[in-house]
């Protein structure tokens, strides 16, 4: 269960709050779908529940994000890989651009954890076949087309299967196949117990997954209207 | 490596060397700590040891069999002379009209061009050039990857090894950007073909942008690899290792003993007049 208690943040050198007591909470196997107007705080409300923001890029939080009933706080974002994966919309700067192949690259985050060889291996074997991507793992990761991209970053953290996901305009750059493998990807993943929290303009994606729409527009939750079931 | 490639099935075996940059020649085959240990090494005793026959067996013995081995001697060759030219031309502007010497070899306006400037111009010139080549046969012959993996697995930690591959996957793309940039200057006019110092003046502004650009790069992507997990503490279990030799690793133990002995020569003044 990812959970955002009253949360406020502001970005490094800003004085105007990004987000505003914000309380959300996105329970295991549920799919819940972030909308709202540009510059609304999708993108920071990500960061923040991936703990990135303040993590990793500074700014202030008050309030609290809880994975499992626990605090983010003070927690190093390198420990909470593999509890919680963040997507984004741009898929080059998810490269890492130290892998020669795209098995090498999806295979990174398992290496981090720690793995055995046969773990990691399994793993990235079995995120690729989620995303029928499997024939583009001997395929150099900085020769693919922006779809295939999207997806070999979405199998990057699919192979350190986290039980809290959050995306971030995932299906952007992606051609209607590639939706669609993405799609089915994040269903059977909430059937898989996992929390998904999906920042995304395509209501028709949110739709047919049948996520809870959560509305955010200054930096607060608003009321989401045409919510689907 | 061994132990735990036992534990794979074949299919993953079979997978994981796939992995394995390519290795075309007998001398991409070595290790890359080892080809980078003779570059070292090279680069070290060209800048080190004195006279044209010196330099001139340095490469013979150190730089030109590596690139027959790797059929790499044209592009080491090319690429050395390429990078050495620049600094040829201005050394020698600046060395053989003021360096004084007692044979003149000729006259323009004022200055005096002497054969010791020409001489010692010459001398500056052919010590970059072998340290040039034994640079670029080493970067020729070796992936960045293979190198990187290699580093890790000898216990540099993932950081550096990441800084290391970051720089080195850089640049290549930091010329290509520079080569843009020059080509979109002269469609647009501007005076790229010059002379060399108005050539240099020209790039000199663009360098900036396109280092930020490519650090910020590097920035966003370490962002990512971060919530990916990178930097967190404990083993890391590689997919693969370049292949590694008992004979390589006395090889860098020699080449290792022979700088520190060249060196200490150097130092002491034994060796300060080298042929
Ligand atoms: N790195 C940053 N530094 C400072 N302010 C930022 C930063 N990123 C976003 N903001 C600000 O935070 C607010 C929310 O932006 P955010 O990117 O979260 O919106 P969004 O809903 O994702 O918009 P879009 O639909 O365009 O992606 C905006 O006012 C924006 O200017
Ligand atoms: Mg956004």
């Amino acid at each position: 269960m990812l959970e955002l208690r009253s949360v406020s943040y502001r970005y490094a050198g800003y004085r105007r709050l990004a987000l505003d007591r914000v309380d959300l909470t996105v329970a295991d196997g549920e799919i819940v779908g972030l909308v709202g107007p540009n510059e609304g705080g999708k993108s920071t409300l990500c960061l923040v529940a991936a703990g990135l923001a303040p993590g990793s890029i500074g700014g202030v939080l008050t309030g609290a994000v809880l994975l499992d009933g626990e605090s983010l706080a003070g927690r190093p974002t390198h420990e909470l890989a593999g509890q919680v994966g963040i997507v984004f919309a741009d898929p080059a700067s998810q490269r890492s651009g130290i892998a020669g192949t795209v098995f090498e690259e999806v295979a990174i985050g398992p290496i981090n954890l720690g793995l055995p060889v046969d773990d990691t291996v399994a793993r990235v074997r079995g995120a690729l076949a989620a995303l029928g991507i499997e024939d583009l793992a001997l395929c150099a990761p900085d020769r693919l087309s922006g779809g295939q991209s999207q997806l070999v970053a979405l199998a990057s953290i699919l192979a350190m299967r986290p039980r809290h996901l959050v995306l971030d305009e995932p299906t952007a750059e992606l051609d209607p196949e590639g939706r669609r493998l993405v799609e089915d990807a994040l269903a059977s993943l909430a059937r898989t117990g996992t929390a998904l929290l999906i920042a995304e303009h395509d209501r028709q994606l949110l739709a047919s997954l049948g996520a809870r729409l959560v509305a955010i527009d200054g930096g607060r939750i608003v009321p989401a209207e045409g919510a689907a079931a | 490596m061994a132990d735990e490639a036992a534990d794979l099935s074949a299919p993953d075996a079979q997978l994981l060397a796939r992995l394995i940059p390519p290795t075309p020649t007998v001398w991409d085959r070595y290790n890359p700590l080892t080809k980078a240990t003779l570059a070292a090494a090279t680069t070290i005793a060209a800048l080190g040891l004195g006279g044209y026959l010196t330099q001139g067996l340095l490469f013979a013995a150190l730089v030109l069999p590596g690139a027959i081995a790797g059929r790499v001697v044209w592009r080491v060759v090319r690429t050395a002379a390429l990078v050495t030219l620049p600094l040829a031309v201005a050394v020698g502007l600046v060395s053989v009209f003021t360096r004084p010497g007692l044979t003149i070899l000729f006259r323009v306006g004022p200055f005096d061009a002497t054969l010791e400037g020409l001489d010692f111009a010459a001398r500056v010139v052919v010590h970059l050039f072998v340290m040039a080549a034994a640079l670029i046969l080493f970067g020729a012959t070796t992936s960045p990857r293979a190198f990187v993996v290699d580093l890790e697995r000898r216990g540099v930690s993932p950081r550096l090894a990441f800084a290391i591959g970051a720089v080195l996957d850089t640049v290549p793309a930091i010329v290509e950007r520079a080569r843009e940039v020059l080509e979109a200057q002269r469609a647009r006019g501007l005076d790229t073909e010059g002379g060399l110092l108005r050539r240099a003046t020209s790039i000199l502004p663009l360098a900036g942008p396109v280092v930020v650009g490519a650090l910020h790069h590097v920035e966003a992507r370490s962002l990512a690899l971060e919530a990916r997990g990178f930097g967190r503490p404990g083993p890391r279990h590689l997919l693969w290792a370049p292949a590694d030799t008992a004979t390589e690793r006395a090889i860098r133990w020699l080449l290792l003993v022979a700088v520190v002995a060249l060196v200490v020569a150097a130092a002491t003044g034994a060796i300060s007049h080298a042929p």
